[in-house]
């Protein structure tokens, strides 16, 4: 079994802000992150599949492949987009977009892809908000 | 670190296949990487050394069983890939298979490769 791991990166905006929550209480437990006026990051993901080379190419997936599909499927969403306001699954239900629900939800967006191409199965998403953060999700175990 | 060049390009395909498959890896004349190895090795810390392993032998070992093999060369024309496409997924297993066995006191754990800074690999062994 060979782990193979795509990088990529987004830049978007985001804010911490729970609404069941009074202003005080929000501002208390995100400190700044909780400014509404938002603030960005330079995000870096790292989407790691499993597999078998492929006897005759040599491939686990194609690179190109995996490059384009996360493009199509996350990154197309996420970058230069302000997270909490122009992202579906975080601007419909108030889910907030830390770093741990930006690796959930891109898991999400890509495990269906990746698993039903063939070859492959995705174990891990990883994204770091700066580089001394990151997060990583490997669906639930 | 090594330096090599590659040609991905499988007999089993034809020309058009190969095109196809690999894209601008298949040129006719190779191209080449930097790869950056990084070798994960377990065990005991020595009560006496505190060391699992002494760095200093273990790049000896990198050195001669994967560098002083890899380094500056057409990958293709190792014998290991002569019948084998020399993705970085093979190479990752290469590498391994080599040094599998050849870091006592210590065991080989893992074997990662970077191919570029957006792309890595990562082989632990049949059973992991």
């Amino acid at each position: 079994m060979i782990f193979l791991t795509r990088r990529a990166t987004f830049s978007a905006s985001h804010y911490y802000w729970n609404e069941a929550w009074t202003a005080e209480k929000n501002e208390q437990i995100f400190g700044r992150c909780s400014r509404r006026s938002g603030h960005g990051h330079n995000y870096t993901l790292e989407v790691t599949v499993a597999g078998e080379p492929d006897p005759v190419t040599g491939f686990v997936v194609d690179l190109k492949w995996l490059k384009a599909a996360i493009e199509d499927h996350v990154l197309a969403a996420y970058d230069h987009r302000h997270l909490n306001l122009e992202v579906p699954e975080f601007a419909a239900s108030k889910m907030i977009p830390t770093t741990e629900n930006i690796a959930i939800a891109s898991w999400k967006r890509l495990e269906t892809v990746v698993n039903s191409a063939g070859g492959a199965r995705l174990t891990a998403v990883r994204i770091y908000e700066t580089p001394e953060i990151f997060a990583e999700y490997r669906g639930e175990l | 670190m090594l330096s090599a060049s590659h040609r991905l390009h499988s007999d089993a395909l034809s020309a058009g296949q190969n095109s196809v498959v690999y894209g601008k890896c298949n040129n006719p004349h190779g191209h080449g990487h930097n790869y950056v190895i990084q070798v994960l090795v377990g065990g005991p810390v020595d009560s006496e050394t505190g060391m699992v392993i002494n760095m200093l032998d273990l790049d000896q070992s990198v050195q001669k069983e994967v560098l002083a093999r890899f380094d500056h060369t057409n990958l293709n024309l190792d014998p290991l890939f002569v019948n084998r496409v020399p993705t970085t997924e093979n190479l990752c297993r290469a590498v391994y298979e080599l040094l599998d066995g050849k870091l006592t006191p210590a065991n080989l754990v893992q074997v990662r490769i970077e191919e570029t800074e957006n792309n890595f690999f990562e082989y632990s062994g049949e059973s992991r």
